[in-house]
């Protein structure tokens, strides 16, 4: 029995990821860079602007899941260092809300990369940001992010850990992802208007987006301690 | 005293995996593959559209089929190993067989279906939602496998398995779905129709019907031996632990 | 048979595959077995 609630658990593991990302500032200092770097090789592997400006979504979210990669492996890697997620478990706490917290902490470092990238694309790619298309881009964007950080904390955890099996986390994550590239690029190409698009169809790929966010989120919750309990 | 060492191959031993049910099995199983060989390729005739093309179906439908089967196995094992009283460990290579003959299947239903495409549509691929999901799938299930063969405790093994290869279940319908609302955005995926459209006519129809049989008993075959491999393959490994604990005992004096 | 190669093709890689998978399965299931009892076996 813990007499820790497991929302102060929630809350307690979400601060300490987010203070390890402060201190450290792997997030600002080395994966920002990575992922502007890529938009930056995007443009010479694609050479064209109007190539560029139409693909920007995609382009976008492509450098959004390989940097989600980097960012979730290094929080679970920090665990497994210290041996943390051992001694949470065998103090019996929760480990759906460690879930939850490492869940909402990664979402919290996404959100920050993907408006550094949306701001990235406007200046470097020539994309049209409108206001109509403002609320389809913020909650398609916020919805694919919570259903990609689920996915990522649940195949880190299992992946984490032992040296090998981190080069597994991208076959593992990126086929079960596929919806949320799918879905947050065709939403951000109806908020941007890129290929003549209209803001009115991205609202289904929202639906998309908001199912496979809550599928993932609750599956993860619950599979999360089966797959920590080693 | 000295015991005995065990006999490697006692006289009582039978080789192999084999019992008598699986014999009859294996027997059916072969005469019906023969039959598919000679009805797909020789007795049913070519399709009006689609000439020739459509015997390639008649393995090609049958591999999907035995795809889709083994995956529900794994899955419905999975949970078995997860939810059931005492996390069995036979459901758990159940799952690990299942998933492997999933995969082989997978490739050949991928490979035959390029090969088919290539001769009704012109090319070797197209980006509509039954062939994507198929890929992803099968990138899914190879991942399940690679799972399986991460270093640790064989609970550890299932229990981890189980969960991919529930969750990897889980994700088809998404994807499919979002698969299926990106191609209608795209209308060249319907000029080309990526859907078995042919008015199969009864010797087709029958052909086809002797595959799914036919791959039907085969997945059962192969499941049954494969799991009493994956079975002694685990054996072996406990009583290998068994017999290094003994000698530590022994090394240390230790009456067992 | 029009298209004949890739017909031919499919039906052999389908039939190849299927016989190596069964021969890789019935060679590991005699080796491992010679290491065990009857007994031993679940199935038996």
């Amino acid at each position: 029995m813990s007499s820790v609630s497991r929302l102060q658990m929630v809350r307690a593991v979400c601060a300490k990821d987010l203070r390890i990302e402060q201190r450290s500032k792997v997030l600002t200092s080395q994966i920002m860079p990575f992922a502007l770097v890529t938009l930056v090789l995007f443009a010479f592997a694609l050479d064209g602007d109007a190539i560029l400006e139409r693909t920007a979504p995609g382009l976008v979210w492509l450098a959004m899941l390989f940097s989600s990669m980097i960012i979730v492996q290094r929080s679970f890697a920090v665990e497994t260092a210290d041996g943390a997620l051992d001694a949470l478990r065998v103090a019996g706490a929760d480990m759906s809300a460690v879930f939850w917290g490492k869940w909402f902490a990664l979402i919290v470092q996404l959100i920050i990369l993907e408006v550094v990238l949306i701001v990235g694309a406007i200046v470097m790619y020539g994309v049209d940001l409108r206001i109509s298309g403002l609320v389809l881009l913020v909650t398609s964007s916020i919805s694919a992010t919570c259903g990609l950080s689920a996915v990522s904390t649940i195949y880190a955890g299992l992946a984490s850990g032992v040296r090998g099996r981190e080069s597994l986390l991208p076959l593992l994550v990126l086929p079960v992802a596929s919806p949320v590239l799918i879905g947050a690029t065709r939403a951000a190409e109806a908020a941007f208007g890129a290929g003549g698009t209209v803001v009115s169809e991205g609202w289904p790929w929202l639906g998309l987006l908001s199912v496979f966010a809550v599928v993932f989120s609750f599956g993860g919750s619950l599979a999360f301690g089966p797959l920590i309990d080693d | 005293m000295t015991s005995d060492p065990p006999s490697t191959v006692s006289t009582t031993s039978r080789r192999g995996t084999a019992t008598a049910a699986t014999r009859v099995l294996g027997v059916l199983t072969i005469v019906m593959i023969g039959w598919l060989g000679v009805f797909g390729l020789l007795l049913s005739p070519a399709d009006r559209d689609q000439g020739d093309a459509v015997r390639i179906m008649y393995v090609h439908v049958p591999s999907v089929w035995l795809a889709y089967l083994a995956f529900i196995v794994t899955a419905l094992a999975s949970a078995v190993h997860l939810f059931g009283k005492g996390h069995s460990m036979q459901a758990d290579r159940v799952a690990g067989a299942s998933a492997e003959i999933g995969v082989v299947f997978m490739a050949v239903t991928l490979v035959t279906g390029m090969l088919w495409g290539r001769i009704t549509w012109g090319v070797y691929w197209q980006w509509d939602a039954r062939l994507t999901t198929t890929a992803l799938l099968f990138i899914s299930y190879i991942g399940y496998l690679a799972v399986r063969g991460l270093e640790g405790s064989r609970s550890q093994r299932a229990r981890r398995s189980a969960i991919v290869g529930l969750l990897a279940v889980l994700e088809v319908p998404l994807v499919h779905w979002s698969v299926r609302l990106w191609r209608s955005l795209h209308q060249e995926a319907t000029v080309l129709g990526t859907d078995l459209d042919v008015s199969l006519d009864g010797l087709m129809l029958f052909s086809l019907f002797v595959g799914v049989v036919a791959f039907t008993l085969l997945f059962l075959w192969l499941l049954l031996h494969r799991s009493r491999v994956l079975t002694m393959i685990d054996l072996s490994a406990e009583t290998g632990l068994d017999a290094a604990l003994a000698q530590r005992r022994a090394e240390g004096g230790v009456t067992a | 048979m029009t298209d004949a190669g890739f017909i031919l093709g499919s039906y052999a890689i389908t039939f190849g595959s299927i016989l190596i998978f069964v021969w890789r399965t019935v060679r590991s299931g005699k080796s491992l077995s010679d290491g065990m009892s009857d007994e031993e076996k679940p199935w038996l």
